[in-house]
């Protein structure tokens, strides 16, 4: 392993990058993902990255040109955030419906109006049934093994599939962490050449993205999700391969002292750690609680998480985004779908705060886990909590 | 002109890589504009096609009529996704992941796809300088929707969202100068072409595939379905277009314009305008006015052709 080194996260998502040995990098900039593709940029320009890069017109094109190359089967990479993840929607239905193998960064922003550069889960929340691969991501060291990881999974011919890595806009994209880089003969080793199967060439012409009427349309779908699903056991693998390989190691569900604990908290991002902080001192204190983290947001990991969170009474979700007149927090929603045909399971409490990037600090995590006991003790007439907003 | 049916097929290519068994309607100019343009473009060409009349008509699982590498992916998204097959493949026959060859990536849309929901990305690669061929397949409406009108939609005609009635002549712009949009890019080749003068349409779309950087090529392509004009019509009116001045052919080469085909006179537009139902409500005053505006574009082209 080379040296641990002190870098900006964005920055280190380009040398990343760089280690992967992309083809295709295709980016629009928006705050907070232009660190990334500046320093992509700057790679590129200096010979150090032998990409081409396509400084594309707007994000819609952007991902639009990754489909191109990634049909002719090179390696291809993006990043965006926010408005701009709105803006490729459609886009992103393509290329996960056509088994395009792109690699994206989001850094994680709150969407517009009123306009808000800042981070939270907004952006995310309205593409998660896009059918691509999605992966929450909690510090610096996370994101960087994860570019490698995810090229590995999406160009698995099992696979096929692209890959979201989400960062926090800001409270990670654009702090400065220590950061360990693996040796490029490891990475050149766990990350070979794309092979992807059927790529668009004379020599062997394929016709894709043909048009699906009814007598065919539902089992195209069917089969991308049957795919999806499957793809979570070589996810798995790569994840174990990667910790024997690079020593760091990943779970679809990280357990911060939840085995055994009463409470539990869940959170998605790199809020948890701040969140770890005041189960700390919680648990310092005498308290029975524990932290459940989300780090595969799709295929959703419904097992583990079951497993994670059976053996406590309370679970306190916390959610960056609002679902505008429905039922709580997006995430909450999901964890009480997974839970509701349990025998055993914990009473679920929904929170939504830190949206448009306000902070949350250790003393709000240990208000917002003592209300969420007292909710669950007593009940509320509210379908959430909302924390830390003047009414 | 006897022995044509001799001579001509000698001069191209049997070989189709446009198949039939597609769905186009009966008598459609697109078609027959797409099938003559892919025997000048051959074998080493991958294509991206744009939603629309000829995307529907090619791909419905689980056939194709296509006999080079094709993908389409969305309806505004064409010059962006051939940028991104453009950059792959220099990047991989670099890399020496792929064989060296020259391979022609192409973009196909109709006037739709180009002129009004895809401007921006076409904008967008062509200011870029991909090297790529862009071929917008003009018929002059949203026809894979039902008809309904385009910004290249001509003045006075009537369609489904720019219907004649009471209060209107149906459409009320004129038609959107795509060309020269395309030209104001300062692009090395533009030019407009037709079916009805199939070899002057190949020869321009050859010279736009040998051309390094981007090219783009605008064809007019008769629909009589959405013209409303008889299925026998799509060469007769393609030539009317051309010899009343309404649609005439030319190159743009790096920034000269060149005409074509010029007329010691042009045709009026009436002989043109009578034979297809989208005009029929138009009154004497209105063809009148296109009339005029047709003579001085005509004349216009003509200036700029002079001065090269
Ligand atoms: C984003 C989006 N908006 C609208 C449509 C619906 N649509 C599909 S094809 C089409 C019209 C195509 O017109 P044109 O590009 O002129 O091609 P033509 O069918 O006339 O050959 C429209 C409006 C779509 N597919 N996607
Ligand atoms: S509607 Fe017009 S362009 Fe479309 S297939 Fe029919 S004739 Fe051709
Ligand atoms: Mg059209």
């Amino acid at each position: 392993m080379a040296d641990r080194v002190g870098i900006e996260v964005s920055v280190a998502i380009g040398d990343a990058v760089k280690q992967a040995n992309v083809d295709v990098i295709a980016a629009y900039p928006i705050t907070p993902q232009t660190h990334i593709v500046e320093h992509l940029a700057e790679l590129v320009a200096n010979g150090e990255v032998d990409a081409a890069y396509i400084p594309v017109e707007s994000e819609h094109s952007a991902m639009s040109a990754c489909l191109g190359s990634a049909a002719v089967g090179a390696r291809t990479f993006t990043a965006t955030a926010g408005q701009g993840l709105e803006l490729m929607h459609e886009v992103l239905y393509v290329a996960s419906s056509m088994r395009f193998p792109v690699v994206m960064t989001v850094a994680n922003r709150a969407l517009s109006s009123p306009l808000s550069v800042w981070g939270d889960h907004s952006d995310v929340m309205a593409v998660r049934d896009t059918g691509w691969i999605q992966i929450f991501t909690e510090n610096g060291q996370e994101v960087v093994d994860h570019i490698f990881c995810a090229f590995r999974i999406a160009e698995d011919n099992k696979v096929l599939l692209p890959v979201m890595i989400h960062l926090d806009g800001f409270h990670l994209s654009h702090v400065i962490e220590p950061i360990t880089f693996p040796d490029q003969s490891k990475v050149d080793k766990f990350l070979p050449d794309n092979k992807y199967p059927l790529p668009l060439h004379p020599d062997k012409p394929v016709t894709m993205g043909d048009f699906a009427p009814p007598i065919i349309y539902p089992e195209a779908k069917w089969a991308q999700e049957v795919n999806l699903r499957a793809s979570k056991e070589i996810i798995l693998k790569c994840w174990q391969e990667f910790g024997e390989i690079f020593g760091h190691h990943y779970s679809p569900v990280e357990r911060y002292h939840s085995e055994k604990a009463k409470v539990l908290l869940l959170t998605m991002g790199s809020f948890s750690e701040t969140a770890m902080t005041a189960i700390d001192k919680m648990r310092g204190e005498g308290r029975d609680v524990g932290l459940v983290r989300l780090r595969l947001w799709r295929p959703f990991p419904f097992e583990e998480l079951r497993r994670a969170v059976e053996d406590a009474e309370t679970l306190i979700v916390l959610d960056r985004a609002l679902s505008f007149g429905g039922p709580g927090g997006p995430v909450c929603s999901e964890v009480k779908a997974a839970l509701y045909g349990q025998a055993k399971k914990p009473k679920v409490v929904s929170f939504v705060s830190g949206i448009g990037g306000r902070d949350i600090s250790p003393g709000d995590f240990e208000e917002i886990i003592n209300k969420g006991i007292t909710i669950s003790e007593k009940g509320s007439p509210n379908e959430f909590e909302i924390f830390g907003v003047r009414e | 002109m006897q022995n044509y049916g001799v001579y001509v097929p000698r001069l191209v290519t049997k070989k189709d890589i446009f198949v039939s068994g597609h769905r186009a309607c009966i008598g459609c100019g697109e078609a027959l504009a797409v099938r003559l343009v892919c025997k000048a473009l051959g074998q080493n060409t991958i294509i991206a096609s744009a939603t629309g009349c000829m995307e529907i008509v090619s791909s419905p699982l689980p056939t194709t009529s296509w006999k080079v590498p094709w993908i389409h992916t969305l309806f505004e998204n064409t010059a962006a996704v051939a940028s991104g097959i453009e950059s792959g493949l220099k990047m991989l026959m670099k890399k020496g992941r792929i064989a060296q060859q020259d391979i022609t990536v192409v973009a196909m849309a109709g006037d739709g796809g180009t002129s009004d929901i895809g401007l921006q990305a076409l904008s967008g690669a062509l200011e870029r300088g991909h090297n790529f061929v862009y071929l917008c397949f003009d018929n002059e409406a949203y026809m894979n929707t039902g008809i309904q009108r385009s910004s290249s939609t001509p003045y006075g005609a009537a369609t489904t969202t720019s219907p004649a009635g009471k209060v209107s002549i149906g459409q009320v712009s004129w038609k959107k100068n795509m060309p020269a949009i395309a030209a104001a890019h300062n692009i090395p080749y533009v030019a407009t072409a037709c079916p009805s003068y199939p070899f002057d349409m190949m020869d321009k779309v050859k010279k736009a595939a040998a051309t390094p950087g981007p090219a783009y090529v605008h064809i007019l392509s008769v629909c009589p379905t959405g013209w409303r004009c008889p299925t026998d019509l799509a060469i007769k009116l393609g030539r009317l277009a051309v010899e009343t001045g309404i649609f005439p052919l030319y190159e743009v080469e790096n920034g000269k314009y060149k005409l074509n085909f010029d007329f010691p006179e042009l045709k009026p537009v009436t002989a043109y305008m009578k034979l297809q139902g989208r005009f029929r409500h138009l009154s004497e005053d209105i063809i009148e006015k296109i009339q005029k505006r047709v003579t001085a574009d005509y004349a216009e082209l003509k200036e700029r052709a002079v001065e090269g």
